[in-house]
């Protein structure tokens, strides 16, 4: 156990984060994910209150649909990233646990007139991630297996009424699950008597994020990082762009459109030590004259890909795949290699 | 006769004649998890007690282990640099890592017994 944004969490469970990580990648795995925020937005000036703060394109979020974005600061920095989702018409957003109350101040801060932002605290959150997800959810559900990657569906599980998101982070398709906390271990305890579904904590979920070049907010991403430097700026639609229907009017729109349109000076890439040693977050970069470029922020070693497997900033001259440089671990220089993200392929599911 | 020692930061220490094989304990590599890279010292290297003498990284953490005794490095165990599970498998046997050849036997005596450790753990799980 340990202690994560004020909640005791499981690192793993006895099998171990590499036997709970391969289950994941193999069968489907049960993550307890209830420490996420998960705030309520409702009132007819909601769109405009969440566009007023992110990036986002709420106009073309669907009903039923979920998206992923963040909220950015009057620099351009990432203050959180979250999941917004549509469901009849009102937001929901999933947010980090460690920044649910900075989240709560900067919406409730920027809402305009018509607007109620609420934290829900009544609902726990589960993922069931892993290729078996969809088959096992089904025996509950038959409508989840027609659901598609970032569908959301209000559903009768287990005789409790959820919100279910066909969605994660590990990189495989799966589920994320909200259910009112009074039936949420019974609906676990249902779901992990199905043959083929085991309980996997944290330690996990970050290699396979990790593995699927997902960012970790805090770790890869931070205020201090836009999203075009963590390379993320995709999620920045079209909409809300230079020349776009509703451009800018989000934090930070001025240095963002610039950094899109000029480029930034460093960049989220992929690392690849060549030997053993797992490079871990703070490690410094090297090019092979010594010269400091960057700076890994998160890494372990990759159960899938067995072998160590990290992310960094590097100036904009390193990112070329195939870029040698040094790691320098406990004084030594280890060779790297800047690679391509992801380091395993994601299967998000589409019907 | 072969007899055990411990010490406080779960190492084991074997001693056979003037020879201490060392490894971490089975309390160690639970809380460690999957081992997945280790660096052993170099054969002759001298090491102090409570040196730095080798690396452990498991998929969640960075540690060390710390020489239970000082003396001349003399066999390392190659076979966990390829296989560093080994350790997970066999703390207490195929999982050691090296054998130094103890220069201050009253160091010795300054280790765990059993009883010691024993207690020890109960008192850290």
């Amino acid at each position: 156990m340990v202690k994560f944004a004020g909640y005791e969490m499981p690192l793993n469970y006895p099998t171990g984060i590499i036997q709970e990580h391969n289950h994941t990648r193999q069968s489907a795995s049960l993550f307890d994910v209830s420490h996420m925020g998960r705030i309520l937005i409702t009132g007819k000036d909601s769109t405009k209150s969440i566009e007023s703060v992110s990036p986002i394109d709420l106009v073309g979020l669907s009903p039923g649909r979920q998206v992923y974005s963040f909220f950015t600061n009057s620099a351009g920095g990432i203050v959180d990233d979250f999941m917004a989702m549509n469901i009849d018409s009102t937001y929901q957003l999933i947010v980090n646990a460690a920044n649910t109350s900075i989240d709560l101040d900067l919406l409730k801060t920027h809402a305009q007139a018509n607007c109620k932002i609420a934290l829900v605290e009544t609902h726990s959150l589960i993922a069931l991630q892993g290729p078996y997800a969809s088959t096992a959810l089904s025996n509950l559900s038959p409508e989840c297996s027609k659901m598609s990657f970032m569908d959301v569906r209000t559903l009768l599980l287990d005789g409790t009424l959820c919100t279910v998101s066909r969605s994660g982070y590990t990189g495989e398709d799966g589920f994320e699950i909200a259910a009112p906390s009074e039936d949420i271990e019974c609906l676990t305890r249902t779901l992990l008597e199905i043959p083929g579904i085991a309980p996997a904590g944290l330690g996990a979920r970050d290699t396979l994020r990790l593995e699927a070049g997902l960012c970790l907010h805090g770790k890869d991403i931070s205020p201090q990082i836009s999203p075009v430097e963590a390379n993320i700026a995709c999620a920045i639609p079209a909409a809300r762009r230079n020349g776009g229907i509703r451009e800018g009017g989000f934090p930070g729109a001025r240095p963002i459109f610039s950094l899109l349109e000029k480029g930034s000076s460093r960049f989220r890439v992929g690392i690849e030590p060549h030997g053993r040693t797992p490079l871990r977050s703070l490690t410094p970069l090297q090019t092979r004259n010594g010269r400091i470029v960057g700076e890994i922020t998160s890494g372990s070693f990759g159960p899938s890909v067995q072998k160590p497997i990290a992310v960094a900033y590097v100036d904009i001259s390193e990112k070329e795949p195939g870029t040698a440089l040094h790691a320098i671990v406990r004084g030594k220089r280890l060779n790297a290699t800047v690679v391509t993200l992801p380091f395993v392929q994601t299967r998000y599911h589409q019907n | 006769m072969t007899q055990t020692r411990y010490t406080k930061d779960h190492e084991w220490a074997k001693l056979e004649h003037k020879l201490v094989t060392v490894g971490i304990t089975d309390f160690a590599q639970s809380e460690l998890g999957d081992l997945v890279f280790i660096q052993l010292p170099t054969i002759g290297k001298t090491v102090l007690k409570g040196d730095e003498a080798a690396v452990i990284e498991s998929v969640k953490a960075a540690g060390e282990v710390k020489s239970p005794v000082g003396g001349s490095i003399t066999e390392i165990n190659e076979a966990l640099v390829d296989a560093p599970e080994k350790v997970n498998e066999d703390p207490m046997g195929e999982g050691w890592f090296y054998k130094v050849t103890m220069s201050n036997s009253s160091e010795w005596e300054h280790l765990l017994d059993e009883t010691e450790y024993a207690a020890l753990v109960a008192k850290s799980s």
